[in-house]
């Protein structure tokens, strides 16, 4: 193992970041772990000053430190609250890189990131084969959220209530797309992500159904690669620079005005991180900069660019809505989401809270259950005491979360993606 | 193994999850809000219950270990940084709030209890918790107790000090101590609680306060007031006083700060405005409309060149708002920021105003001053890069000569934010050698092997 001066040399480049943290202690109000467990690591000023401290060779325990900066969601509510607007995200990710670099990645990580998700067929094949194996192990608990748990006792699954692989995948039903603008003079491309391809397709599918109906022209390629997100938060740079070219090279074939998402992280990872934290190729880098101006949440370019009105109650669904961090922290978008709910013709009733994490936090809920879970009960709870029906949200990692927990409380409240709920509105137009 | 046993000591009475010994959790309270050094503690416990606070208490002296009590640390004086091999005694186990008596207008609560989280209960009930330092949404009501914390209200509301009616403190034996009581008057034996406020946990460990309540004001009315300089902005602050009204807050911005403020959020503040003054009026709806008017013509004759008189809840949001900005706003321009709290008699604040810019033209220093104009106590900001050895000895300097004009115009090293360290060794000049070692004496009886927070106030 490499010696901690160096490891102390490679952080003092966050130097110019950590200063700018005053130790204020604002963000223990917003910290979603430091509200469940009130200890100083578990908030951000505590772990700054951790980084600090290895970088100034006062400490001397780096697997300390490296356990401690991993309990963390990555929600960036801190950094949106932040009275010194440090960089906290920035500091975290490269942080959490140079511990990697320093420790080397797990040898479950290296399979997963190196072997499996830098690999997009082969990650689409083994996934591909999982949704069919996936009953053997598992049995469905609740059928309107479509949640499953163990069969057996698994240390893996715990008691979990998880929603399972669809049994096909978006990538299946609509291999690839490229159709010209119709009737809005507009082309966009469309960036699936892992989750809505493997685990919730049909959110996929009401994306592609809304464009076409509003004459909205398609570019979705074929053999798409994970954001990098997982690979980032885990330190994997490497990975990460690959998928970030993988994904790169396909989106530059095409030709468009922007490009969608329909999943918060996603969202996020393209329009901050890809020019933020890629690494690699300085040509890649340029482009990156050039794509960036065009990565839109889908509810912001139905609002924002489309014009979509609210209407009229149409519907008898009661809806509350929950603001996935990626989308409210990272890029402020708050009222477009719920302009949709309207544009849907739902009644909408706000929830308390409902900027506030899930908890699940990517590899996070896995990592630390325990804490991921006491979040999302809170925010269960929240969505139960909003009287709503229906739980709408914009990310497919925070409808993972919350159908756990509202599958576990027995809640009796449907879990949606926003462009779902807007997808049947016009489409019960059709058949009016 | 003197230390193991320790450690087990500790466990035994606080629960073993309850002690931290590793050097990632002690590091991380090692330090507060305050820009000074950490220090390392050597153990970090968190009692649960207030017998395990009690017995927490006990061992540290029996041990001769110093002990410095920590809520949210968010500290600006250093107050909750911790001795070399001291133990840190964590509040936020004990965040219940016990009581609140709506007939007889008192709360009962527990030290870890956050302020907001209070006043938002007590409001709950139709009541008024009035003290809100800028830390309300994380500090603990113990840390403001300890410190005599402030706030926007101070002017017309008092502080953290007016509104403590008594509590139940541990000595240095592990004894509860009860001052005080739940009633409005009491004379029973010492003023005790008077003397546990402020006093930095030197002197007991808080068990249990029991806070004053008020009745909410029925309707308020925020205006903003701007000026061409910041002594007819001052002007207007006495003579709003002098016409026999007392606003709920009155604060005050200068130039730079209105700059970055405005930089900040772009709300549309006059750039080139000397100064603002903020203010809200509070009480019986006739009563605010009437001392409205009058503010508006008393800003008014003293030069006010706009007034914009708040309308509705949003745009007295938007007053405010920018006020909440003023920190946030100065704190991202540079790497280090540090914030002052000398406090000079309301008529001194032109001639404060005017020894702040010559210290800061003299140190060639950006300092941001903004603050509570109705009671004389400005926030002066230095904004630094304390990596910049020779800035930040020049910092210094202007530290010193902040706080001997200060007493030069016959006010005080600190309105709200406590002495601690980093203000221990002015406190002579502001009040004598004799008070100090009165001071040390009544210390030393009550704690003899000073194990209280050693080093904070009195040195």
């Amino acid at each position: 193992m490499a010696d901690l001066h160096k490891l102390a040399e490679m952080l003092k480049e966050l130097d110019d970041l950590l200063v700018g943290c005053m130790r204020c202690g604002m963000c223990q109000a917003v910290c979603p772990v430091f509200g469940q467990t009130g200890l100083e690591t578990d908030v951000t000023r505590g772990k700054l000053a951790l980084l600090d401290g290895l970088a100034k060779e006062m400490l001397k325990d780096p697997e300390g430190v490296n356990e401690k900066l991993n309990r963390c969601l990555l929600c960036g509510t801190c950094e949106a609250n932040c009275p010194s607007g440090v960089k906290i995200m920035d500091i975290f990710l490269k942080g959490r890189a140079i511990m990697t670099g320093y420790f080397g990645l797990t040898p479950v990580k290296q399979v997963i990131f190196r072997g499996m998700l830098s690999n997009p067929k082969l990650f689409n094949a083994l996934t591909g084969m999982g949704s069919k194996f996936q009953g053997l192990l598992t049995k469905k608990v609740d059928d309107m959220l479509g949640s499953s748990c163990a069969r057996f006792n698994s240390p893996v699954i715990g008691d979990r209530h998880f929603s399972t692989l669809a049994k096909k995948p978006l990538h299946k039903i609509v291999p690839e797309m490229n159709t010209p603008a119709g009737k809005s003079g507009l082309k966009v491309a469309f960036y699936t992500g892992c989750v809505i391809d493997k685990i919730y397709p049909h959110v996929g599918e009401a994306v592609l159904d809304v464009l076409n109906r509003k004459g909205v022209g398609v570019y979705m390629p074929a053999n798409q690669a994970c954001c990098g997100i997982p690979a980032l938060s885990s330190g994997d740079t490497e990975t990460f620079d690959k998928l970030v070219v993988h994904n790169m090279k396909l989106f530059a074939e095409g030709d468009f005005d922007y490009l969608i998402t329909a999943c918060a992280t996603c969202t996020a990872t393209l329009k901050e991180l890809w020019p933020r934290m890629f690494s690699g190729d300085s040509a890649v880098k340029y482009d990156i900069g050039k794509l960036e101006k065009k990565v839109m949440d889908i509810s912001q370019f139905l609002v924002d660019v489309l014009h979509v009105e609210p209407i009229e109650k149409t519907s008898c669904e009661s809806v509350t809505y929950h603001d996935p961090c990626h989308l409210k922290n990272s890029l402020g978008i708050i009222s477009q989401p719920r302009a949709m709910i309207a544009a849907a013709g739902c009644e909408f009733k706000e929830m308390t809270e409902a900027g506030v994490c899930c908890g699940c936090g990517g590899s996070f809920n896995i990592a630390h259950y325990d804490i991921s879970k006491k979040i999302g009960v809170r925010k269960a709870e929240n969505i139960m005491n909003s009287g709503a029906q229906t739980l709408a949200t914009s990310c497919p990692a925070c409808m993972l979360q919350i159908t756990d927990m509202l599958s576990q409380k027995k809640a009796g409240i449907e879990v949606k993606h926003v462009i779902e709920l807007y997808a049947d509105q016009l489409s019960g137009q059709d058949s009016k | 193994m003197g230390a193991e046993k320790l450690i087990k000591d500790f466990e035994a009475a606080v629960g073993a999850d309850n002690v931290m010994t590793s050097e990632t959790d002690r590091h991380a309270y090692s330090y507060d809000a305050a820009v000074l050094d950490s220090v390392m503690p050597a153990m970090v416990v968190r009692p649960a219950t207030s017998e395990a606070l009690g017995l927490a208490t006990k061992l540290c002296n029996d041990n001769e270990l110093p002990l410095t009590v920590r809520g949210a640390g968010t500290n600006l004086s250093g107050g909750t940084i911790p001795h070399p091999g001291g133990v840190v005694v964590l509040t936020n186990g004990l965040n219940r709030i016990l009581e609140i008596n709506e007939e007889d207008m008192y709360a009962v609560v527990e030290p870890g209890v956050v302020t907001a989280t209070f006043a938002a209960e007590v409001a709950k009930r139709g009541l008024f918790y009035p003290p809100d330092p800028g830390s309300q949404t994380v500090s603990t009501l113990g840390g403001n107790v300890a410190e005599n914390a402030g706030g926007l209200r101070g002017l017309k509301y008092g502080v953290t000090k007016d509104y403590v009616m008594g509590m139940d403190f541990w000595d240095v034996n592990g004894e509860l101590i009860k001052a005080g009581s739940r009633t409005v008057k009491c004379v029973t034996g010492y003023n005790l609680a008077g003397l546990m406020i402020a006093s930095e946990g030197t002197l007991g460990v808080f068990d249990k306060i029991i806070l004053k309540l008020i009745p909410p004001a029925q309707t308020a009315k925020s205006m903003m007031a701007i000026f061409p300089s910041m002594k007819a902005a001052s002007e207007t602050v006495a003579a709003i006083i002098a016409n026999k009204i007392v606003p709920a807050t009155l604060e005050m911005m200068d130039n730079f700060t209105i700059r970055t403020v405005e930089n900040f959020r772009g709300a549309g503040l006059p750039v080139d405005a000397a100064a603002l003054l903020l203010i809200e009026v509070d009480g019986h709806p006739g009563q605010v409309a009437d001392e409205a008017a009058k503010v508006e013509d008393i800003c008014r004759k003293n030069g006010a060149s706009e007034i914009k008189v708040a309308k509705d809840a949003a745009e007295r949001d938007a007053v405010w708002q920018a006020r909440r900005d003023a920190l946030p706003a100065l704190a991202k321009l540079r790497p280090t920021c540090v914030l002052e709290d000398a406090t000079v008699p309301r008529s001194k604040i032109p001639a404060m105003i005017e020894v702040l810019d010559n210290i800061s033209k003299k140190y060639d220093l950006t300092i941001g001053t903004f603050g509570h104009a109705g009671d004389g106590n400005l926030h002066p900001t230095i904004l630094t890069d304390k990596r910049d050895k020779k800035e930040w000895e020049r910092v210094e300097h202007a530290i010193d000569e902040i706080f001997d004009s200060a007493l030069a115009l016959g006010g005080t090293l600190s309105g709200e934010h406590g002495i601690g360290i980093a203000k221990s060794k002015y406190l002579e000049k502001e009040t004598s050698r004799a008070t100090i070692e009165y001071s040390r004496r009544m210390k030393s009886v009550l704690d003899p092997k000073g194990i209280l927070n050693p080093g904070k106030i009195i040195g």
